[in-house]
């Protein structure tokens, strides 16, 4: 027998990914079929992502797999498994997607809230240090 | 000039006025063509004003003196130049023009509509005052090497500077922390880059 490998996320149908580029950018979607090499199927009924190949090189793995989803399941199959699943949740909870959002909010910002973050934080740091001061003497 | 005059005529048969050209027609044609030049219908348009920049737009200069810092915009004057200001209270950067090309135009903007701009600012308040009378050579040659005695700011200036200010700053106290964004000096760090940074 084998040694079991010290990968822990493998390309395989019913694997959630996070796409990286192309017009569903930042959506996850799921793999549906696995091409060659280079490409799978992914399908992402609930989350907006068309079915289509895409290049492993555009996708990255996340750790979710939807559990015994049938290989090269449509659309409607796909979305069910999906949701039994309740994988949208365990993302949203998922600390790298809000990581992703605040990442987000934070290049959105213009010049004068990016000024008053920089006050917010500056703040904090006061606050932090003064109570520190305080516990050690 | 009109092309014709009408002159008092002599005689009482001659219709008292005759219409006379103004300019005499040349005795002879000349020799030789000279060519006229053509008639220049292009004229220069004024310069357009960025489409994100407008009265109370808050810009940053990257340029001169006051590069860094942000300030308040105006109004376009007549030679599409910007006229901006600190205000002079907030940060030092007095009424002032600037060339749009040296400016990033950023989304906030101060509600600038109540403040009556006086019509006294124009380019031509800004340009530079004539010297004063020449100094005799004597004295210039005397006067070699020696700090120059400061002129004062006129006085007329710094009243309507103050006035401005006034007004302006009343408007920015209205939102919290604006008045120390524009105290501050806007830079770079490591990681950024203007292209892709939202303003």
């Amino acid at each position: 027998m084998p040694e079991p490998s010290t990968f822990k996320k493998f390309v395989e149908v019913g694997r959630v990914v996070l796409l990286n580029s192309g017009a569903s950018e930042g959506k996850i979607a799921v793999i549906v079929e696995i091409i060659d090499h280079n490409r799978a199927i992914i399908d992402g009924p609930s989350t907006g992502v068309p079915r289509q190949p895409y290049p492993y090189k555009h996708l990255t793995l996340t750790p979710f797999v939807v559990p015994s989803l049938p290989r090269a399941a449509g659309s409607g199959v796909v979305k069910k498994y999906y949701e039994k699943s309740g994988i949208a949740e365990k993302w949203a909870e998922s600390s790298w997607s809000k990581r992703r959002e605040a990442l987000q909010k934070r290049r959105a910002l213009n010049d004068f809230e990016r000024f008053e973050v920089m006050l917010l934080k500056k703040q904090r740091r006061d606050t932090v240090r003064k109570s520190l001061k305080k516990s050690v003497a | 000039m009109s092309e014709y005059k009408e002159v008092k005529v002599g005689g009482e048969k001659n219709g008292q006025t005759r219409l006379v050209p103004t300019k005499k027609a040349p005795r002879f044609y000349p020799a030789e063509d000279v060519r006229q030049p053509k008639k220049v219908r292009k004229t220069a348009k004024p310069t357009a004003l960025r489409s994100k920049i407008t009265p109370g737009t808050i810009l940053i200069l990257l340029a001169g003196r006051f590069r860094g810092k942000r300030v308040v915009f105006l109004k376009q004057l007549n030679s599409g130049l910007l006229l901006v200001t600190g205000p002079y209270k907030a940060n030092g950067v007095p009424l002032r023009r600037v060339n749009q090309a040296y400016v990033i135009a950023t989304s906030t903007k101060v509600d600038i509509s109540g403040v009556q701009l006086s019509e006294k600012l124009t380019d031509a308040y800004f340009a530079k005052a004539k010297a004063s009378k020449s100094v005799s050579a004597e004295e210039e040659f005397f006067a070699e090497g020696k700090p120059k005695a400061k002129e004062a700011y006129p006085e007329e200036k710094a009243s309507e500077q103050k006035d401005l200010d006034k007004a302006i700053l009343a408007e920015i106290k209205k939102t919290a922390n604006l008045e120390k964004y524009l105290k501050a000096s806007w830079g770079l760090q490591k990681g950024q880059f203007p292209h892709e940074m939202v303003f």
